[in-house]
C-alpha cells in the first residue's frame, strides 16, 4: 500500500513545553542573580560559575558517554545544577574544589541514581553540603565586607559602607558577605517571581516556607525581616526546594513541604551552631518527600465523597 | 455533499451488542430502511442514509482491531424515502423510549451510548435535572457549535419531549465560553426550566463527569452513573435528534461533523450520510494539501488512527481530522522530572506519573488504591507532560492489567 497512515495511541497533540524549555527558563532566572553576584563580587564570581558550570556539563556527558548511556546534555538540567551549586559556593573558592563539588553533584547524587528524575535529593544541595563538610574553612570563609570593599575597589561599582546585619536595604541588595547567589534578595525575587509568572514553579513551597520562617522566627524573638533575607533562604526557597524531582508535587504536599522547611531551617538557625539551616532543611526535605508525596494525594472525583460517606 | 459512490454501514457503531444484518445481497433499501437490527438491550438498530441495492454484506476492521460485520450500500441517486417513515405517535413514557430507540439514536457526543438506555433509568423518580452537554468534547471540533445555531428549534422540542415524558423539572445546557452566539442564541428561545450555563473553556470540560460537577456541583461516585446523583446528559446534537425525529419520523442517517487538521485543504463541517468512506468526505473538502500522516476519527486528545481512508463515518464520530506527517510524529519521551503537571491538570485528581510507575512494577495492589480504573483516558496528561511521555497509553494498559488481575 503506497499510502500508510501513521496509527498511534491518542492524544495526537502534546503541549509546546518541554524539559529543555523548562530548564532554559529556570537559567534564565538565575541570570539576574548572576549579574548581582559579578557586581558585588567581582569577575572572579562569574568565573567561578563558569568553571562549575562546565564541570557540571562535562560530567554529565563523560559519564553518559562512558557508561553507553544517551547523551542528555541538550535538556539544560547540568546547566542548572551546576549554576546552583556556584551560587552556593564563597567567590574566592578554589576552582578545583568547585570541580568537586560538581563530581559530587552530577555523578553521585545523580547519574548513579539514574540520571535526571531518579536522584533521590537535590544534587547542588548535596554538593555544597559535601564541600561545606569537606573544606569547612574554605566554604566558609565569606567574603567579609572588608573583602568586599577590597573587590568594590576593583570594580567600577562603589559599595556603600558599613553594613549591619540591621541594614534591610543592605540585605536586599546583596552587598555583604555570603556566597555567589545569596547575598541579593532582590534578584532572587526577580527570578523567582518570573517563574511563578511562567508556571515553571508553583508558589505554595516558596511562600508557605517563607511564612513559616517569618512566623517562627518572631515566635523565637528574632527579627523576621534580617531572617527571611539573610543566609540561602531566598535561593533556597525560590530555586532549591522548588526542583520538580525532590519535592512533592500535590499543593497539599507543597503546603507541607514548605511548612516541614521552615520549621527545620528555624530551629537549625535559632538551635543550631552551623549555618547550613537551609541546605539541611531542603535536603531533609528531599529525603522525606516520598512520604509526604504518598499522604497528600488529591481528593479524586466521585472517590472522595464515597470514603466520607463510609467513614460516617 | 453529494451522494457518495457508496456507503458502508458498520453493524458495530455504539457500545453493545453489535447489530445483526437485516438484508441480504441484491435487497431494494431507502432512505430511512432497517438494514441492522439491534442485537439486544443495550444496542442500536442502523438504517440505510440512501436508496439503492445492497451490494453485500463483508467485514470491516475497526480502528481498535475489532472485526465487524458491516453492509455495503450502492446509491441509486433518487433518495426515495422508505413509505415505512412516519411521525411516531407518542403519549407516554413507554411510546417515548420506544421512539427512541427504534430511531437508531446512539450518544452523538462521541461515547456512542444507546440513547434509549440512557432515556430509561431504573431510578427514574429521582432524576431531576436534565444536563445537555454542549461543551464541544475536544479542541478542532466545532459541530456542537454549528448545531445550537443551525438546529436551535430541534434542540429545543428535543429538551422539551425528554423533560415532559420523564418528569424532569429543569434543564441545564452547558456551553464553554467560547461559543457566545450559541449562548446568546440558546438564551433568547430557552423556556421555562431552561437554564443556559456558560462554561470556562477548558478541556475536558465536555466529560461526562467533569461538566456534571460543574453544572450541578454534584460529584458522580464511582463506580456509578450519571443518574446515582439524579443526573441525565445528553449531548446537544442527540437532543437535536430527538426533536427532529419526534417531527419527522427520519432515523438517524446522516451526521454533522468537522473536518479539519492542518493538510485539509478546506476545513469545514459537513452533514454527511453514516457509512461515506472518509475518502470520500476528504475529496469533498478540497482533499489534502500534502500527504497526510495521520487520520482520526475524533478529537486530537482521545480520538482513533485510522489505518486507512476507505474507513467508512459512524453515527458518533463528531470529526475526522488529517495531520501532516510533521505532526504525526510523536515527540520522543524522555525522563520523568517529577514535575506533577500530569497530577495537578488530571480532571479527575489521580496521579498518572504514580499509576504508570505502579503499572511498570506490575503492582496491582497500588494500581486499586490509586484508582486507577476512574481514569476516562482524556489523554490531558499526556498532553501536559514536558518530558512528551505517553501517560494515558499507559494508564489504559494498567486498566486493563487491573482487570486481568496483574497480567500485562
Amino acid at each position: 500500500m503506497d499510502n500508510k497512515l501513521i496509527v498511534t495511541a491518542a492524544p495526537h497533540i502534546t503541549s509546546a513545553d518541554s524539559t529543555q524549555k523548562i530548564m532554559g527558563r529556570v537559567c534564565l532566572a538565575l541570570c539576574p542573580t548572576l549579574i548581582a553576584s559579578v557586581i558585588i563580587f567581582g569577575f572572579n564570581a562569574l568565573i567561578l560559575t563558569a568553571v562549575t558550570v562546565a564541570a557540571c556539563v562535562f560530567f554529565e556527558w563523560a559519564y553518559c558517554k562512558l557508561m553507553k548511556r544517551e547523551i542528555p546534555v541538550a535538556d539544560l538540567s547540568a546547566v542548572v545544577t551546576g549554576l546552583l551549586l556556584a551560587f552556593n559556593m564563597p567567590a574566592a573558592l578554589p576552582w578545583w574544589m568547585a570541580v568537586v563539588g560538581a563530581f559530587i553533584a552530577i555523578v553521585i547524587i545523580k547519574q548513579l541514581f539514574g540520571g535526571l528524575g531518579y536522584n533521590f535529593a537535590n544534587p547542588a544541595i548535596v554538593g555544597r553540603i559535601a564541600l561545606a563538610v569537606g573544606f569547612g574553612a574554605k566554604m566558609s570563609a565569606f567574603p567579609l565586607p572588608e573583602t568586599v570593599d577590597a573587590l568594590a575597589s576593583a570594580t567600577p561599582l562603589a559599595v556603600s559602607g558599613n553594613l549591619g546585619a540591621g541594614e534591610y536595604v543592605t540585605l536586599l541588595l546583596g552587598n555583604h558577605g555570603g556566597v555567589l547567589g545569596e547575598t541579593c534578595a532582590i534578584t532572587i525575587l526577580i527570578g523567582g517571581c518570573y517563574l511563578i509568572a511562567t508556571k515553571v514553579i508553583s508558589p505554595v513551597i516558596p511562600v508557605t516556607y517563607l511564612a513559616t520562617v517569618a512566623v517562627l522566627s518572631v515566635c523565637f524573638g528574632m527579627d523576621p525581616v534580617v531572617q527571611l533575607l539573610s543566609g540561602g533562604l531566598m535561593l533556597g526557597a525560590f530555586f532549591m526546594a522548588t526542583d520538580y524531582v525532590t519535592s512533592p508535587t500535590t499543593d497539599k504536599g507543597k503546603l507541607v513541604a514548605g511548612i516541614f522547611l521552615g520549621v527545620v531551617t528555624m530551629l537549625i538557625r535559632r538551635f543550631g551552631n552551623m549555618n547550613e539551616g537551609v541546605s539541611f532543611a531542603i535536603l531533609l526535605m528531599n529525603l522525606i518527600t516520598p512520604y509526604i508525596e504518598v499522604n497528600t494525594r488529591q481528593d479524586k472525583l466521585g472517590i472522595a465523597k464515597k470514603k466520607k460517606e463510609g467513614a460516617k | 455533499m453529494p451522494l457518495p459512490s457508496r456507503i458502508v454501514l458498520s453493524m458495530g457503531q455504539h457500545i453493545g451488542a453489535p447489530a445483526a444484518p437485516a438484508v441480504a445481497k441484491g435487497d431494494q433499501v431507502f432512505v430511512g430502511t432497517v438494514v441492522g437490527k439491534a442485537g439486544g438491550f443495550v444496542s442500536s438498530d442502523i438504517h440505510s442514509g440512501v436508496s439503492g441495492t445492497v451490494d453485500g454484506i463483508t467485514t470491516i476492521t475497526a480502528p481498535n482491531g475489532a472485526v465487524q460485520t458491516a453492509v455495503v450500500i450502492i446509491p441509486d441517486g433518487k433518495q426515495t424515502v422508505d413509505p415505512a417513515i412516519t411521525p411516531p405517535a407518542v403519549t407516554d413514557l413507554k411510546s417515548f423510549q420506544d421512539a427512541v430507540r427504534a430511531s437508531g439514536l446512539v450518544g452523538l457526543g462521541g461515547a456512542g451510548f444507546p440513547t434509549a438506555v440512557k432515556l430509561s433509568p431504573k431510578n427514574l423518580d429521582e432524576i431531576d435535572v436534565l444536563l445537555i452537554n454542549g461543551a464541544e468534547c475536544e479542541p478542532y471540533i466545532t459541530s456542537d457549535n454549528r448545531c445550537f445555531l443551525e438546529d436551535t428549534q430541534y434542540i429545543l422540542d428535543g429538551i422539551q419531549a425528554v423533560m415532559k415524558y420523564l418528569e424532569i423539572p429543569k434543564c441545564i445546557i452547558g456551553i464553554e465560553g467560547n461559543k457566545p452566539e450559541a449562548i446568546a442564541k440558546m438564551r433568547s428561545v430557552a423556556s421555562a426550566g431552561i437554564e443556559v450555563k456558560e462554561l470556562p473553556c477548558r478541556y475536558p470540560q465536555g466529560a461526562e463527569k467533569v461538566l456534571i460537577e460543574n453544572c450541578t456541583g454534584r460529584e458522580v461516585p464511582f463506580p456509578g452513573l450519571p443518574s446515582d446523583v439524579g443526573v441525565v446528559v445528553m449531548n446537544v446534537t442527540s437532543v437535536a435528534f430527538v426533536g427532529k425525529y419526534l417531527a419527522t419520523g427520519m432515523p438517524l442517517t446522516t451526521k454533522r461533523l468537522t473536518v479539519d487538521g492542518d493538510v485539509i485543504k478546506e476545513p469545514k463541517n459537513v452533514e454527511v450520510v453514516i457509512g461515506t468512506p472518509v475518502q470520500e468526505l476528504m475529496d469533498f473538502c478540497g482533499g489534502f494539501t500534502e500527504e497526510p500522516g495521520k487520520v482520526l476519527y475524533g478529537g486530537p486528545m482521545m480520538g482513533n488512527c485510522i489505518a486507512d481512508l476507505s474507513q467508512p463515518i459512524l453515527k458518533n464520530n463528531n470529526a475526522v481530522l488529517a495531520f501532516s506527517k510533521k505532526m504525526a510524529q510523536q515527540p520522543k519521551a524522555t525522563n520523568c522530572i517529577h514535575c506533577g503537571r500530569c497530577t495537578n491538570a488530571c480532571p479527575l485528581g489521580l496521579s498518572a506519573k504514580e499509576i504508570v510507575q505502579a503499572y511498570n512494577d506490575g503492582n496491582v495492589e497500588l494500581l486499586i488504591e490509586l484508582n486507577a480504573d476512574l481514569c476516562m483516558s482524556c489523554g490531558t496528561c499526556s498532553f501536559v507532560c514536558p518530558a512528551k511521555r505517553p501517560l494515558a497509553p499507559s494508564i489504559a494498559l494498567a486498566k486493563i492489567m487491573m482487570k486481568n488481575g496483574g497480567k500485562k
